[in-house]
């Protein structure tokens, strides 16, 4: 691979921990990096080249058409897999009009890029090959992140052909942590017997400060929980370091979003739920008793800690 | 207005998948199918759109013969008429070339507003509704959770890990549609009666050749069996040991 164009999310003058690691897979793939961001080229990324793109960047239909512009002589343009990389990677490789690779995990060269990705959600892997030019986003937490200072900065006026224009921005409440970016996630679903019950679940997500309240499908649908904090095929795929299944039986559809998590913790009144064969490590028990007594335990372990 | 809803036959979500021998993708013949997720969501707001501005709702697939269970369900909850770009091959698509014979259709058909859902549950790449916008040229909103259009023009918000975006954009527009966005009908027997009458029209698809190859698909590894190590309350010294200790995430 001679030359990789990764797209840099930046917050505040820090790239995103998930664009500095597709930056180290561009990196370990020997390729010339040329990093490009949205705002001020005033931020510390490994490039070759780092070029900003200033003014009005609303769009993401004008973004892409600058990233595509910009990715004329590379070989790859990587993103980050956010809701954001997302959107635009899309829109590049069609401009390119080459193949897109969505949420790798893994990435290698052997005469051509090779991509390692789920399907069926995390159900089947699969190996694809792209026979040209390639526009792939990586999922976070599976690739090496790079430090480093980019050998020239630049900045560009952002194109102003714009389509579809961003109006407005609601944060997200009270800053909360999403459940694709926690560490930690604590999840509850039907066994919580009623919507009042997840401050339990609240209270244990506070007591860690950095995990994400999750919950399964049926809670969501039943208008418990909204549905930016479903795990599962149809809302998030998620592969945190611990995860908690707390009144979650383990439908297909849950373990699908979940499997991938590096430890899993359950707690289930019925012995025989299909969580405790995935689950690390079970408890068996009513979660209403247990959650108060783990949530102090938790603060008692990370206060000595 | 013309709107046109894109959906997909996929494999239902109960499917627990089994590679072919040559190890290149699943064994079709063993998988049961279902329409998308995410297009009954699409399908529902082409509907709805109609329903508050008029015109004639068509379902697009690129898809086998046989997905015209999938279109006429579609049909039965109120979309007008079918079109299925006849591929036996669709599942091993990728995203561009579905992407592109879409488009062709699209613009064939002179459509005001498509509508995707915003990711098929067989491959999971998102990536057809931008790329079909891109290829039209038109604008587009991805993950909207509520949209609203008048005349020409349209707002739709979108939810990001962040927080709620709002876009303004003019038609044509493709919007790809997220959980929230509606709350899908159900198909009643009227509704499935007149279905029967509805034409659904295959064509053959403008098949752009493919510039991605599958070197094999393989089922994750099994995770290790799990462990019990305690009932209630009291198993919580056992569960923080084991999690200090053994897997050392605390």
């Amino acid at each position: 691979m001679s030359k990789i164009l990764v797209f840099i999310e930046q917050q505040g003058g820090v790239a995103s921990g998930a664009s500095r690691e597709a930056i180290g897979a561009a990196a370990s793939l020997g390729a010339e990096v040329l990093a490009v961001t949205l705002g001020d080229a005033n931020l510390s990324v490994p490039a070759t080249n780092l070029i900003a793109l200033t003014g009005d960047t609303f769009s993401p239909d004008a973004v892409a058409a600058d990233l595509a512009g910009l990715a004329a002589d590379c070989d790859a343009v990587f993103f980050a897999s956010t809701g954001y990389g997302r959107d635009l990677a899309p829109r590049v490789a069609a401009l390119l009009d080459c193949a897109i690779f969505s949420d790798c995990t893994a990435v290698a060269d052997d005469g051509g890029l090779v991509f390692t990705r789920p399907a069926l959600a995390g159900k089947l892997i699969t190996r694809l090959k792209s026979s040209g030019k390639a526009v792939a986003t990586l999922r976070r937490n599976n690739f090496q992140p790079a430090e480093g200072e980019a050998a020239a900065k630049e900045e560009r006026p952002a194109s102003a052909d714009m389509k579809a224009i961003l109006t407005e921005i609601t944060a997200a409440a009270g800053g909360k942590l999403d459940v694709s970016e926690a560490p930690i996630i604590v999840s509850g679903g039907r066994g919580m017997k009623e919507p009042e019950n997840f401050k339990l679940i609240e209270d244990l997500a506070a007591a860690f400060g950095n995990a994400a309240v999750g919950a399964s499908r049926a809670v969501v649908d039943a208008g418990w929980r909204p549905h930016s904090e479903q795990v599962g095929q149809t809302g998030k795929t998620v592969s945190p370091q611990l995860y908690f299944a707390i009144g979650i039986s383990g439908a297909i559809q849950h373990v699908a979003g979940m499997k991938t998590s590096k430890v899993i913790v359950a707690i289930n009144k019925d012995p025989d739920a299909a969580i405790f064969k995935l689950a690390d490590y079970g408890i068996v028990g009513d979660a209403m008793e247990i959650l108060p007594v783990l949530t102090e335990a938790v603060k008692g372990a990370l206060a000595g800690a | 207005m013309n709107i046109v809803a894109c959906i997909k036959r996929v494999p239902a979500t109960e499917t627990q998948p089994k590679p072919v021998p040559d190890g290149k993708g699943l064994d079709h013949s063993l998988v049961q199918y279902m329409l998308s997720f995410y297009d009954e969501i699409a399908n529902e707001e082409a509907i709805r759109t109609k329903e508050a501005h008029g015109g004639e709702v068509t379902v697009l697939t690129l898809g086998p013969a046989d997905a015209s269970k999938e279109v006429r369900d579609c049909l039965a909850r109120g979309a007008d008429k079918g079109i299925i770009l006849t591929d036996p091959e669709w599942h091993a698509r990728d995203s561009r070339t579905t992407a592109k014979a879409l488009a062709a259709k699209i613009t064939e058909l002179g459509a005001d507003i498509a509508f995707c859902g915003r990711v098929a549950t067989d491959h999971d790449n998102a990536a057809v509704g931008p790329m079909l916008a891109t290829y039209l040229g038109w604008a587009c909103v991805t993950d909207v959770i509520e949209l609203n259009i008048e005349g020409t023009t349209g707002t739709a918000k979108r939810e990001t890990e962040h927080g709620i975006q709002t876009y303004s954009f003019n038609l044509p527009a493709v919007i790809t549609c997220q959980k929230g966005l509606n709350e899908p009908r159900y198909a009643g027997l009227k509704g499935i009666m007149a279905a029967k009458k509805k034409p659904i029209d295959e064509a053959a698809p403008e098949l752009a050749s493919a510039t991605s190859e599958v070197l094999d698909a393989t089922l994750p590894p099994a995770r290790p069996a799990g462990r019990i190590i305690g009932e209630g309350p009291g198993a919580v010294t056992a569960l923080l040991e084991a999690l200090r200790t053994e897997a050392k995430v605390l």
